[in-house]
C-alpha cells in the first residue's frame, strides 16, 4: 500500500488543493436519450449543487431517459454526491431509465457501496 | 509521554470553503504516516460534518465553522463545530437516509459516512446551541 510521506506534506497539500481550486463546469455528452456526465475531480456539497443544476437542465430539454455516471477523474466523493445520482435516479426512473457508473476507482465503488445506492444503479465492470 | 500536536482551523460556512477545510486537515494528518485510504476517510468525514454545519447549522446563512485537530501517539481527534441552529433529536439525524432537506437532494447519509469511516463519533447539540461533532481515528499504527 502506497503511504504519504511525512517530508512530503507540503507539495502534497499544494498539488490537491490547487487541483480542487480549479473552475468546474460540469462536462457531459448525450447520444440519443442516454445523458453521460463525466464526474469532476471531486464531488462535494459545492459542485454538487451545480451538477443537479446543468443535469436537470438537459434531462429535461433532451428527453434524457438513461444517465451514465463517468467517475473517471474522480478521486473524491461524498454524500452530496450520493444525493445527486439518487435523485436523477428519481427523476427517470418512472419513465423505465435506468442508472450506470463507470470508470469507477476502488474507492469510489466503496462508496457507492456503502450508501446502498448500488441497488438502484449498476457498476460496470472494466474487464 | 507521547508526542501531541494540535491545530485550530476557523473560517466561515461557505460551500468553498469544503475543500479547503478536509484538505488542510488531510495535511495536517500526513505527520502521522497515513495510508491513502485512511487519508480518504477522514477527508470524507470532514466533508461531512462541515457540510451539514453549512445547510444545517446555519442553513446557508453566514456563521463561523472551528475544526480542532489533535494528534496524541497514533490517535487523531477532530472537532467540528458550529454555532448554528442545533439539532432537536440527535439520534433520529443519524439514522441513515433521514434528511429534513429532501429537496436538496440531501442523501441522509452524512453521520453513516462519519461512522464508517472514523472510529468514534459523539455529536453534542441542542437546539440554540450549536452542534459539535467529535471524531476519532487510529491512524497509521500498523
Amino acid at each position: 500500500m502506497r503511504r504519504i510521506c511525512r517530508k512530503t506534506a507540503c507539495p502534497f497539500f499544494e498539488a490537491i488543493y490547487s487541483e480542487v481550486k480549479e473552475e468546474l463546469q460540469m462536462n457531459y455528452q448525450v447520444e440519443e436519450n442516454c445523458l453521460t456526465i463525466f464526474l469532476p475531480k471531486e464531488v462535494d456539497h459545492h459542485n454538487a449543487e451545480e451538477i443537479r443544476r446543468e443535469a436537470d437542465k438537459v434531462i429535461e430539454q433532451k428527453h434524457i431517459k438513461h444517465i451514465i455516471f463517468d467517475f473517471h477523474s474522480t478521486d473524491f466523493m461524498d454524500s452530496s454526491g450520493i444525493g445527486v445520482i439518487m435523485g436523477r435516479y428519481r427523476q427517470i426512473y418512472l419513465l423505465g431509465g435506468d442508472v450506470w457508473a463507470v470508470h469507477a476507482s476502488e474507492r469510489m465503488k466503496r462508496i457507492l457501496n456503502m450508501s446502498g445506492v448500488t441497488k438502484i444503479m449498476q457498476v460496470y465492470e472494466e474487464e | 509521554m507521547e508526542r501531541a500536536n494540535e491545530m485550530e482551523l476557523i473560517f466561515d460556512s461557505n460551500s468553498e470553503n469544503e475543500s479547503f477545510a478536509r484538505v488542510t486537515v488531510a495535511a495536517f494528518m500526513t505527520q502521522l504516516n497515513p495510508l491513502l485510504e485512511e487519508v480518504s476517510d477522514v477527508k470524507t468525514a470532514v466533508s461531512e460534518a462541515v457540510t451539514n454545519a453549512i445547510i444545517h447549522g446555519y442553513d446557508g446563512e453566514e456563521g463561523k465553522i472551528r475544526i480542532r485537530c489533535r494528534m496524541v501517539g497514533a490517535e487523531l481527534y477532530i472537532e467540528v463545530e458550529d454555532q448554528g441552529k442545533g439539532i432537536e433529536d440527535v439520534a433520529k439525524a443519524m439514522e441513515p437516509l433521514y434528511t429534513t432537506r429532501p429537496e436538496l437532494d440531501r442523501s441522509g447519509m452524512g453521520f453513516a459516512f462519519m461512522e464508517a469511516f472514523m472510529d468514534q463519533i459523539t455529536v453534542d447539540s441542542a437546539p440554540g446551541k450549536g452542534t459539535c461533532v467529535k471524531m476519532k481515528k487510529t491512524v497509521g499504527e500498523r
